[in-house]
């Protein structure tokens, strides 16, 4: 293989500048000073500080409700992650063998894309609303007393609920370009060596739409712990009392609205160690088992 | 030639003439107060600035208490703050505790030749948003107290009048509403009705450090026998159904009584004004119930809503025109128009006068309500409360209020997790003050 490069060195440096100035400037500044700001117990208003060393950091592991929320955190993000995953594989399979008015089908299951988290999770505000919810109506008939923003486990399907809806496009539009990457021969070939549907499908096709669904896996968690923050702010109206809530929307919580900013920060701090290793398992692990053609 | 120089003369004095002789001052007010409200602080700017024309005032809406305090902050560090700065009553601690960051009204009024007094107030709200020696820092704005109302249809259906105490309601008022097919009780706001103000009405101390004023290490006294007690009270009721209580948020416990479902509702003096467009039904309003077994003389409450504090690092000029706006925003006049058109109480007896005067209570006796509790009788430990961090200590609050009445827990545990968390928060805002 013959290696491209530049004749003079300074050439890509000058192109990588202004990329490099955005990450120095958006990410490492604010990064570096979350990072020392979680060693410090500061006054709001920035007169009084004192260092307090791992305090920040000691208070919150001995927290039974930072626990809880970290708890929370993992279980949503599961359930948001494999039910927007499968659901987006389910129907981007048979959208995938619909002929007549495919298009049609593909544009009504694309366009929630559209739709911005916070006005996602103000449609489940209204969905679910306590008096005149549609859904709260409809889960009345099954016997289920439906109660948003008052019962625990109610607001936390809510949550899973507007996630995932807003979160199945995006996959199935990845799985069905995945899908219809898959060459028409290898398709053939297995349908000749075998007549069940589901056994291709295992053998054949899900193995080769591993890369799609690999990336898609880390796209998902990312998004059900960074992104679904507007989801879960309208959904708890911003006062989140006993309802269920993240650790991103904790550390906005504690940080923006109770002024708490050695805490909050130190809770950020949490988050980016979180996704580092992420990051790392990301590349390490998964990266080799899975084949890119 | 000479009448050249005439011409030339009369121009130049004409030019003058135009050309105000010295440009208007322009201060920025960062509030919180969103829609009707919002158009009543709009109005009041409007008045002030056509009022005279040496200053001129520009509302902006910066969104919930807590976000307009969190904007103002951010904006203080970056060197951009406003000049007013509306800040409610959980965050009067951080706003205070910050010596400089805010000129105290006391001060800002002085210095500007503006004669004041403590003693024009109305008593309840003197002391709210004064220091430990009695300086008042902020301006009190929005003053409200939570009151009950009650739907007077609902009431004469079941043959009942509004209860005076809890143990009237529980015995009597309650179950005859539930009979006459009403969910008889919600509020809106569990830590500000059902705790701070329990404390004050019940002339409870609240907190250490005379209940936080006099600075330093702080404990809150919340686990109380007392508010357990009504906790435990209410959760029951919720049992029996004689109380409702559909989530942390404001409006969510506020729409069934509007709709008419919930017969009474415990919400802020402030609500008047909305209730008034929103109620189909003929409306009235009460003092806040108090417990016979904890006292037989309850006493004021506390007042909530937001103060108005004057932001340092401004010029002389700008302190001038804030110090003129603060002067006309206490005027009996525009004091009266806020009160009538919001329900917040007026913050000056001569304002109260005024109102009395003028005939409007005996036209809407509910709009008296307010200001009527904020005048009972004070105690010890009625004049308010000063904690850092309180914003989380009430979310705290909510979260434990929230598992008792879902069954969650019970109310010792969530009474020392509150008291334990609270605590802690406590301590760390001592340390920020460092």
């Amino acid at each position: 293989m013959k290696r491209a490069g530049f004749a003079q060195p300074w050439l890509p440096i000058l192109l990588l500048i202004p990329q490099l100035t955005i990450i120095m400037i958006f990410f490492y500044w604010p990064a570096g000073y979350a990072i020392q700001s979680s060693f410090y117990l500061q006054d709001p208003f920035g007169f009084g500080s004192s260092f307090v060393g791992f305090e920040n950091y000691s208070d919150i592991f001995s927290s039974g409700e930072y626990r809880k929320v970290a708890w929370f955190t993992v279980v949503y993000t599961f359930l948001v992650t494999f039910l927007s995953l499968s659901l987006a594989l389910l129907l981007a399979v048979k959208a995938d063998k619909v002929i007549r008015g495919a298009r049609t089908y593909r544009t009504l299951l694309m366009w929630v894309y559209a739709v911005a988290p916070p006005v996602a999770g103000l449609m489940g505000v209204m969905l679910f609303d306590q008096s005149a919810g549609p859904l709260t109506e409809f889960l009345g008939f099954f016997g289920w007393d439906f109660k948003l923003g008052v019962n625990y486990n109610d607001t936390a399907t809510a949550m899973v609920v507007v996630a995932v809806w807003k979160q199945v496009p995006v996959n199935f539009i990845f799985f069905l370009s995945g899908l219809q990457s898959i060459p028409r021969s290898v398709r053939e070939a297995a349908m000749i060596d075998n007549r069940s549907g589901t056994r291709r499908f295992w053998d054949i096709t899900f193995p080769l739409l591993a890369p799609t669904a690999f990336f898609l896996l880390i796209i998902n968690i990312t998004y059900a712990l960074f992104d679904t923050f507007g989801v879960i702010d309208t959904l708890v109206k911003g006062e989140p009392g006993n309802n269920p809530m993240t650790l991103v929307y904790k550390v906005f919580i504690d940080g923006f609205r109770g002024n708490d900013l050695g805490g909050s920060s130190a809770q950020s701090v949490v988050l980016m160690v979180l996704v580092l290793a992420l990051t790392v398992f990301q590349f390490r692990l998964l990266e080799r088992r899975i084949h890119y053609t | 030639m000479l009448n050249i120089t005439k011409a030339a003369a009369a121009f130049a004095l004409a030019t003058f003439a135009t050309t105000p002789a010295m440009a208007e001052t322009e201060i920025t007010w960062w509030h919180a107060m969103g829609g009707q409200l919002g158009e009543t602080v709009n109005q009041i700017a409007e008045n002030f600035n056509a009022s005279q024309d040496d200053y001129k005032i520009t509302p902006i809406f910066k969104g919930t208490y807590e976000e307009t305090l969190t904007a103002g902050i951010a904006a203080f560090r970056a060197g951009e703050q406003p000049n007013i700065m509306q800040v409610f009553d959980a965050g009067a601690a951080t706003v205070i505790g910050a010596t400089g960051a805010v000129i105290p009204v006391e001060d800002l009024l002085g210095q500007n030749d503006i004669a004041f007094d403590i003693n024009d107030y109305i008593a309840g709200v003197r002391y709210f948003y004064a220091d430990a020696d009695g300086k008042m820092i902020g301006m009190p704005f929005n003053s409200s107290t939570p009151i009950l109302y009650y739907n007077e249809d609902a009431l004469a259906k079941a043959g009942v009048t509004a209860p005076k105490t809890w143990e009237e309601f529980a015995s009597t008022t309650g179950p005859a509403l539930k009979e006459a097919g009403y969910i008889p009780l919600s509020q809106s706001h569990l830590p500000w009705i059902f705790t701070e103000n329990f404390f004050s009405r019940h002339n409870l101390p609240f907190a250490t450090n005379n209940n936080g004023y006099d600075g330093g290490e702080t404990e809150i006294l919340v686990n109380h026998p007392a508010i357990k007690a009504h906790f435990s009270a209410l959760a029951d009721w919720r049992e029996a159904g004689l109380f409702e209580w559909y989530g942390t948020g404001w409006g969510d416990n506020a729409k069934p009584f509007e709709d008419g479902k919930v017969a009474m509702w415990l919400g802020s003096s402030g609500s008047f004004g909305g209730l008034v467009q929103k109620a189909e039904f003929p409306f009235s309003a009460t003092l806040l119930p108090y417990w016979e077994a904890v006292t037989t003389e309850p006493k004021q409450t506390f007042i909530g809503g937001a103060a108005l504090f004057a932001m340092s690092g401004k010029s002389d000029a700008e302190n001038k025109a804030t110090a003129e706006f603060f002067k006309f925003l206490t005027s009996s006049d525009v004091q009266y128009m806020w009160h009538k058109e919001t329900g917040y109480v007026p913050i000056t007896e001569e304002a109260y006068e005024v109102a009395k005067q003028d005939g409007h209570y005996d036209r809407l006796p509910a709009a008296e309500v307010g200001i009527q509790q904020l005048s009972l009788p004070a105690g010890d430990w009625t004049k308010g409360y000063r904690m850092g961090f309180y914003v989380q200590i009430r979310d705290v609050m909510n979260r434990e209020y929230g598992r008792i009445l879902t069954g969650e827990t019970n109310v010792d545990d969530a009474f020392s997790a509150i008291e334990e968390e609270a605590n802690k928060l406590l301590a760390r805002f001592a340390k920020t003050q460092g």
